[in-house]
């Protein structure tokens, strides 16, 4: 009997990690780590960077100095298209303690950035030229940059540069745009319009119709910590006096959530090798998607290669919103058609999204569209509205975050219309297969997830009818909404191991924003290895460490998962080639082997054990050391994979003032193997309170008139704060995905998905208000 | 000038512009202490004086000599975290910890504030003689301290496992 099957038979818990492999394949054996019982794996370890974080040990990029560093002020364009006339920098420059005014006039020369899905090399926002003439694209562009020798100075003398500027049309009012709105080429690189059968014939027949348009507003990341910078162009040593230009190395403390990219889209703008480039991020306070390559970055860089002095640039947080894009704002209409069962005949998910020729990103919010019910006939379509504005980018759950309020709000109003259970309706239009692209799903338990989060909710005591339940002012509802979000792995992601007698070095160009990386990644290591987590160190934040992995699409887990499983094999197969023949491991190969007890290990016979100490030590070696690519991510070409959840929501509605409290909120989600119950349960957690933050607050203020920001602060963007936020219970399924290493999926974005559509469904159970335009504020309720 | 910063006196000569948070941030590179937004909306640069807490980024830096600052580097002994910062991190009160030192000190001031029986917005006596701390009293008095990773539950359950052992007080 092999191991395996030991294992299966249950008379064995299993204690040694086989090599995982070709859990790709639809005919490939589960990552071995995804298994019931596995030690550690699971497990609620406290963050290993916490004591760090509760001590102010934590440095994060504007905390960093170099010797004789200088600071950066912006000055932003007050005109949203036009051209820049004169800058009178003569003010400024003579004020005290200021080292150089940059504008377009002295800027050193750049090349264009590379923008993000746009060139393989991009992390930028958008494609403009970054102070390299006279041209306003946006109202906030940066139009000078101050270096002075404290932050006072710089302030201050950003404030006495004058800026005249020939204006020209800007289109700036998205009621206008979207009269001119174009397909784009493509969606997050797929097609812009699905069509599945006739859906607008199949709708006008069906016996139940939903019609409706939905509206959510621009939003910002507000990550604490606003991006912030510290820089250098550090001269290498021995090098040639005359070519030292040639010899610098740009070495830049950043706060990113994509180290590598960030260096070769720089490398691309400044003309240099990627290897002259060095970026560490170790941490990072707040990410959400808005932590990638701005102007900013770009321009302390010239500014320090400018004066050739250090520069620290920390954007104030009115200069985040001037520099750094958000999520744009979208109308999207659903039109459901339904029998009088229930069962979808017709699913129209169509809309338009404001965007810019700059940049790439269609809110895609018909993603979740794609994967989530069953019906005949499906059309889906974004179309965008170009307007003069910051280019938008990627927040938290780009596309099914706001997708899935206008949807599951519809689903809402089909229930109501049928009068059926809105849970009932959701589960009679459960797909067998991904309903738009006919792949299998890898591992979908969204009904189970959904059942069990309504039993722990109490969803059945639930009023049936609108604004039958209250308590004194209060009016009671509860409604709720279902979550999803894409398993990814993207290409690019390969890890080191370093395996020495004391233990082991994982070594990863990927991030820690807060998600819990650095402790699930150590939980992994261990369990992989066979090693306690003490004995491991994961290092991380580092361009110069092994592969390119992005902190976004949720994807860092698998990625680094699956960068870590061929290295794992690496180092056996390494480890393997070690042995001499008197070893009680000669002539094993790697899938005859298991990792445990800090040691290899006949998978079929515990008496063939040796330590790696052993092992290191009779081949006279320190230290082994492997750095392997992870396998391709051939899994998203065989199955439909996402993760699901439900979110259920109960509010009470003052028929006072209208006011809205959320009371209670659960999240009962089927994300894969869990991996560390206490940071998973955070990061859930997370998500939904920027849930909360979407449905019931946050708002971009946009002046159509001048296409600027109107509420650049936290005192007039408003985000959940604790008094906003009710104990949140979050539950999951643990079912393991047999086609992902360890059987996870990414969870990070999930959370914030369906809770707009729970908390208005909530509102429309209390008081009987349809809200279809986000945030649900209480004049919209008067 | 001179301040006396987690019990020890520094000194140092600054543009009379400068902010208590800046002060500690540039000059003593105690950067524990965070800027969110340096508006006083956020409460990221939160720090002690004289055991009351108060926004560092609206404080100018001038006004607090002579004053007790205690910042979140002055918080835990050299062998022991404080309690609440134990219970942080027990209670996953944090993902990024941009926040987290504004949190811990707003949450060493306001259980102080809970000891002298100070009434909140929520308190349901305000003549009471003595305050009972609940979840409601520690949200309403913790919410002008914004984590945008949404740790407040964890936050919250850190206090109150503080509060509940009573290492705290």
């Amino acid at each position: 009997m092999s191991a395996l099957d030991k294992r299966r038979s249950g008379d064995n818990q299993p204690s040694g990690v086989a090599l995982a492999g070709d859990y790709w394949r639809p005919d490939g054996r589960p990552d071995p780590l995804s298994e019931k019982g596995r030690i550690g794996i699971g497990a609620p370890l406290s963050r290993v960077d916490g004591v760090e974080k509760v001590t102010g040990g934590a440095r994060f990029a504007g905390e960093f100095t170099f010797e004789g560093m200088v600071y950066a002020a912006l000055v932003y364009s007050t005109i949203a298209n036009g051209r820049i006339l004169t800058i009178d920098r003569q003010e400024a420059e003579s004020m005290n303690g200021v080292v150089r005014v940059m504008t377009h006039e002295n800027a050193p020369r750049l090349n264009l950035p590379p923008v993000f899905l746009m060139s393989p090399n991009g992390a930028a926002g958008d494609d403009h030229p970054i102070m390299q003439n006279d041209r306003v694209h946006w109202n906030g562009q940066p139009v000078a940059l101050v270096l002075a020798e404290t932050q006072e100075q710089a302030d201050a003398a950003a404030e006495r540069i004058h800026v005249d500027y020939q204006a020209e049309p800007a289109m700036t009012d998205f009621e206008l745009a979207k009269t001119q709105a174009r397909q784009p080429d493509n969606v997050l690189g797929g097609p812009a319009e699905i069509t599945i059968g006739d859906a607008d014939k199949a709708f006008e027949m069906a016996a139940h119709r939903v019609d409706a348009i939905y509206r959510t507003p621009r939003h910002n990341h507000n990550a604490i910590e606003p991006h912030a910078l510290t820089l250098a162009w550090v001269k290498e040593d021995g090098s040639e006096k005359e070519s030292e230009r040639d010899g610098e190395t740009l070495r830049i403390h950043d706060a990113s959530q994509c180290v590598d990219l960030a260096v070769a889209s720089l490398a691309e703008v400044f003309g240099i090798d990627a290897a002259r480039i060095h970026i560490t991020s170790p941490f990072v306070g707040g990410g959400f998607g808005g932590k990638t390559l701005w102007q900013h970055q770009i321009l302390a860089a010239a500014a320090a290669k400018l004066v050739g002095r250090p520069v620290r640039l920390a954007l104030s947080r009115k200069g985040v919103y001037r520099v750094v894009g958000g999520r744009t704002c979208t109308e999207q209409r659903v039109a459901l058609g339904a029998d009088a069962d229930g069962r979808l005949k017709a699913l129209i998910h169509s809309g338009v999204v404001a965007m810019t020729r700059h940049n790439n990103l269609p809110e895609p919010f018909f993603q979740a569209t794609k994967c989530l019910y069953a019906a005949d006939h499906i059309r889906l379509s974004i179309d965008v509205a170009d307007m003069h504005m910051l280019a938008n980018t990627f927040m938290r759950a780009p596309g099914e975050s706001v997708g899935t309020f206008a949807l599951e709000s519809a689903l809402d109003e089909l229930a109501e219309q049928l009068g059926m259970d809105p849970l009932e309706l959701r589960a009679r239009n459960e797909p067998e297969q991904d309903p738009t692209n006919g792949l299998a799903f890898s591992s979908r338990h969204l009904l189970e997830a959904a059942r069990a989060g309504a039993e722990r909710f109490g969803w059945a005591k639930r009023p049936i009818q609108p604004g039958s339940q209250r308590e004194d002012e209060w009016q009671i509802g509860m409604g709720c909404a279902t979550a999803t979000y894409p398993y990814m792995r993207m290409p690019g992601a390969a890890a080191r191991i370093t395996l020495t007698g004391e233990g082991a070095t994982v070594d990863i160009a990927a991030h820690e924003m807060g998600m819990g990386t650095a402790t699930v990644q150590t939980q992994i290591a261990a369990a992989r290895l066979g090693l306690p987590v003490e004995r491991i160190q994961f290092r991380y934040g580092d361009s110069k460490l092994a592969g390119r992995v992005l902190a976004g699409g949720s994807q860092q887990t698998a990625a680094i998962g699956g960068a870590v499983i061929a290295a794992h094999r690496a180092l056996v197969i390494e480890l393997l080639a070690l042995l001499g023949e008197n070893s009680p491991l000669a002539g094993l190969t790697p899938d005859d082997v298991e990792c445990r007890d800090g040691g290899l290990c006949s998978s079929v016979d515990a008496s063939r054990f040796e330590t790696y100490e052993q092992i290191l030590a009779r081949a006279g070696r320190r230290e082994l050391s492997v750095e392997t690519d992870a396998a391709d991510s051939a899994e998203l070409a065989n199955w439909s994979m996402h993760s699901f959840g439900t979110i259920f929501c109960e509010v009470g509605v003052s028929d006072v003032t209208a006011e809205i409290r959320v009371r209670r909120l659960l999240g009962s989600f089927d994300c894969g193997r869990i991996l560390n119950a206490k940071t998973a349960a955070s990061q859930f957690r997370g998500g939904m309170i920027m849930g909360l933050g979407l449905a019931l607050m946050e708002e971009t203020l946009f002046d159509p008139r001048s296409g600027r920001v109107m509420n650049p602060s936290l005192a007039d963007y408003h985000v959940p704060v604790q008094m906003d936020v009710p104990e949140i219970d979050v539950m999951w399924t643990d079912i393991p995905d047999p086609h992902t290493p360890m059987g996870a999926h990414g969870i990070g974005e999930i959370g914030i998905t369906g809770v707009g559509a729970a908390v208005a469904n909530a509102v429309y159970n209390a008081c009987g208000k349809r809200v279809r335009e986000l945030p649900v504020t209480l004049d919209k309720l008067l | 000038m001179q301040w006396t910063i987690n019990g020890q006196v520094r000194k140092a000569e600054v543009d009379f512009r400068t902010s208590l948070l800046d002060l500690l941030r540039e000059q003593f590179q105690l950067s524990g202490t965070k800027e969110g937004c340096n508006q006083g909306a956020c409460g990221a640069c939160t720090v002690l004086v004289d055991g009351d807490r108060i926004n560092a980024c609206l404080a100018l830096a001038v006004q607090y000599q002579g004053r007790s600052i205690t910042t979140v580097e002055g918080l835990a002994t050299d062998t022991h975290l404080h309690p609440v910062q134990a219970a942080f991190i027990e209670h996953d009160g944090f993902q990024c910890g941009y926040c987290t030192p504004g949190q811990l000190c707003s949450a060493v001031g306001m259980i102080g504030e809970l000891e002298r029986d100070q009434p909140s917005a929520v308190t349901a006596d305000l003549s009471a003689n003595e305050i009972e701390w609940n979840r409601d009293e520690l949200r309403e008095r913790m919410s002008g301290n914004l984590c945008r990773c949404g740790a407040y539950n964890g936050i919250t359950d850190a206090i109150a496992a503080s509060l509940a052992t009573e290492v705290v007080r």
